[in-house]
């Protein structure tokens, strides 16, 4: 039921909001990084190429070279695109079953409701990285894809929850009401009644999500259980521990990846705080 | 109440139960033979993988009937046997563990409450407060986006390696041994303040800005316009704020204890501090399979306890659920 003229409204506080434009902004920046970056170097992630081992930036290497004399740049724009990979696929997959049980448990009530909450509170309690952290241990070969939905499927249960109460307090609206007294078929009233009420909310699960499975991911490749196969941020800062960076004084080697995985979580975390201020009147300053 | 604790109580169970049957389930339906992973690495000779090969399928229990291994996992469970570690072969599982078990409730629990506490107190100061919103919220940020390795490494390199006022490996001085004395009590400290203080602000950070946010919801609520209609005194009404904001908080303490759990592993991992984090370093890096599943069980545990302590703080604080008015929703 958006007319218009409130979407103009909607387009002006989000274009005002600065919270907004700055997390934007960031992620904007970072994403095209990571399409341009590849193109912007000859060598492969884990080519050996600086004889000389561990090199501070440089013209030749801008983010210097690791102890292997392999390129930080090229691994750091490689692993930008796992880092956006697995926040879409997981937190979109996350996004997705949270809306499912949320809309089915929200909607049905009952007895199925019982059951999908007692389901979502028992994985709310288990904490997400000991059940991956298992799984990976016994996964020989490891891809992004795989480790995505491996945290999607753990990252769903707050999602759920939070829709589910959602929609608990829309289903008893009198639209609703008409609708069901209209012969309308339940899938179809959640999908053109209750979801359309709820986008914006919807929206800023994906988001929250979306930088959650970033962080797991980090996590997770920080204690060695990341892809086998692929660069990515947590793996460098992962190896950069491993041989010594530390103590060697190698920052160019673990400063970058972390950087990344902080400024993009943050511009989300942000962004969703502007989204809210924006759809949420309540929320915006005076 | 006793329906409120009584509901929680059975999830706990239902949760211990699906956490133990994951723990059995896994090894045994994942693709490739655990066994034979187990030993792909480090054994050199035929006849000693094969020896090898009948002890762990032994130890796994693999050569009886499905349904017996589920029970007898469950058996040995209650009896404490987690199986014998690989890494630190012939010590029991069990006994690694929970040497560990100290370090981390030594490193978690001061984190987790006092960034808990501070972080609340501090978002509640800095909401509707303009100057405080603008300059430190961004920093809150900032902080709560910040993965907790990379904040340990960054302390790590900047006070241990440049600056050196701080150790960065183990959880006291290597030339000592543990006793009781004051150098060891202050080399203990000295090991543990930067992890320490990386989980502590990676969480204050989340905390006051979620204090923050809900503050500004609970002044925005009828009740606190209606004691400004009262002209009650700002100071009143923001407590009465306070108050209803730290609902939230504490659920979502214990929603948040699986992350900070994970913060505290690789905090461990970055800092060599000998907790599980560090053992489960050790565990994968060695293929040590029947420590990592111990340690999985033993951070279920710990959950399910924290848990139910916050459940019980909840019920010290929030009126409603001793009189039985909400034991739906929470």
């Amino acid at each position: 039921m958006t007319n218009p003229k409130k979407k103009n409204e909607i387009l002006y506080f989000a274009l005002r909001n600065n919270k907004l434009r700055v997390g934007l902004t960031i992620i904007i920046l970072f994403l095209v990084l990571t399409f341009v970056g590849p193109m912007l170097t000859d060598y492969a992630p884990y080519d050996y190429l600086n004889p000389k081992g561990a090199q501070p930036p440089s013209s030749e290497y801008w983010f210097g070279t690791t102890m292997f004399g392999q390129d930080v740049f090229t691994q750091f724009v490689h692993g930008l695109k796992a880092t956006f990979l697995v926040g879409a696929i997981g937190g979109g997959l996350g996004t997705f079953i949270g809306i499912l049980i949320g809309f089915t448990a929200g909607y049905r009530g009952g007895i199925i409701d019982e059951l999908l909450n007692t389901l979502t509170n028992i994985v709310l309690v288990i904490p997400t990285l000991a059940i991956l952290l298992i799984i990976a241990a016994y996964l020989t070969v490891r891809g992004i894809l795989v480790e995505s939905i491996f945290i999607g499927c753990t990252a769903w249960p707050w999602a759920a929850r939070a829709i589910r109460a959602q929609t608990f307090s829309l289903r008893s609206r009198d639209f609703v009401d008409l609708a069901r007294l209209s012969g309308m078929r339940a899938w179809k009233i959640i999908f053109t009644e209750i979801a359309p009420n709820m986008m914006s909310y919807l929206l800023l699960v994906f988001i929250l999500q979306f930088g959650g499975a970033i962080l797991i991911a980090a996590t997770l490749d920080f204690i060695g259980l990341g892809p086998t196969n692929a660069v990515s941020l947590g793996l460098m800062m992962n190896n950069a521990v491993l041989w010594g960076a530390l103590l060697l004084g190698i920052w160019w080697w673990f400063v970058p990846p972390g950087v990344a995985i902080m400024a993009i979580v943050g511009a989300l975390y942000v962004t969703n705080v502007g989204l809210d201020e924006v759809f949420n009147p309540k929320l915006r300053e005076m | 109440m006793r329906r409120y604790l009584g509901r929680k109580i059975l999830i706990y169970i239902l949760t211990f139960f699906l956490a133990v049957t994951i723990d059995w389930l896994i090894p045994r339906f994942m693709p490739g033979d655990p066994v034979q992973t187990m030993l792909s690495r480090g054994l050199l000779h035929a006849e000693g993988v094969e020896v090898m090969y009948g002890y762990y399928t032994r130890a796994f229990g693999l050569d009886v009937p499905i349904w017996q291994q589920y029970l007898n996992f469950w058996s040995a469970l209650f009896h404490g046997d987690l199986g014998t570690s690989v890494y630190l072969f012939p010590q029991p599982v069990a006994r690694v563990i929970m040497r560990a078990v100290p370090y981390d409730i030594f490193l978690l629990l001061p984190a987790i409450l006092l960034s808990w506490f501070a972080g609340n107190k501090f978002g509640a100061f800095a909401a509707r407060t303009k100057w405080l919103d603008n300059t430190i919220l961004p920093i809150g940020y900032i902080l709560t986006a910040t993965p907790y390795m990379w904040l340990g490494i960054l302390l790590a390199w900047a006070f241990g390696v440049v600056l050196g006022i701080f150790p960065i490996a183990g959880a006291y001085g290597f030339e000592l041994r543990p006793h009781l004395s004051w150098t060891f009590i202050g080399s203990v400290l000295k090991h543990w303040f930067l992890p320490f203080a990386s989980l502590f602000l990676v969480k204050f950070g989340g905390w006051a800005i979620g204090m923050r946010n809900m503050i500004i919801y609970e002044l925005e609520a009828d009740y606190s316009h209606y004691l400004e209609a009262l002209g009650a005194p700002r100071k009143l009404v923001r407590k009465y704020a306070f108050r209803n904001a730290i609902l939230p908080q504490i659920t979502g303490l214990s929603l948040d204890l699986g992350v900070i759990v994970a913060g505290a592993l690789v905090t461990e991992v970055v800092f060599s501090y000998p907790g599980i984090g560090y053992l489960i370093l050790q565990a994968i890096q060695n293929q040590d399979y029947f420590l990592i599943q111990g340690c999985f069980l033993f951070i279920i545990i710990g959950v399910l306890l924290a848990n139910f302590a916050i459940d019980i703080a909840y019920v010290i604080v929030d009126p409603r659920t001793r009189l039985g008015m909400m034991g739906e929703t929470a």
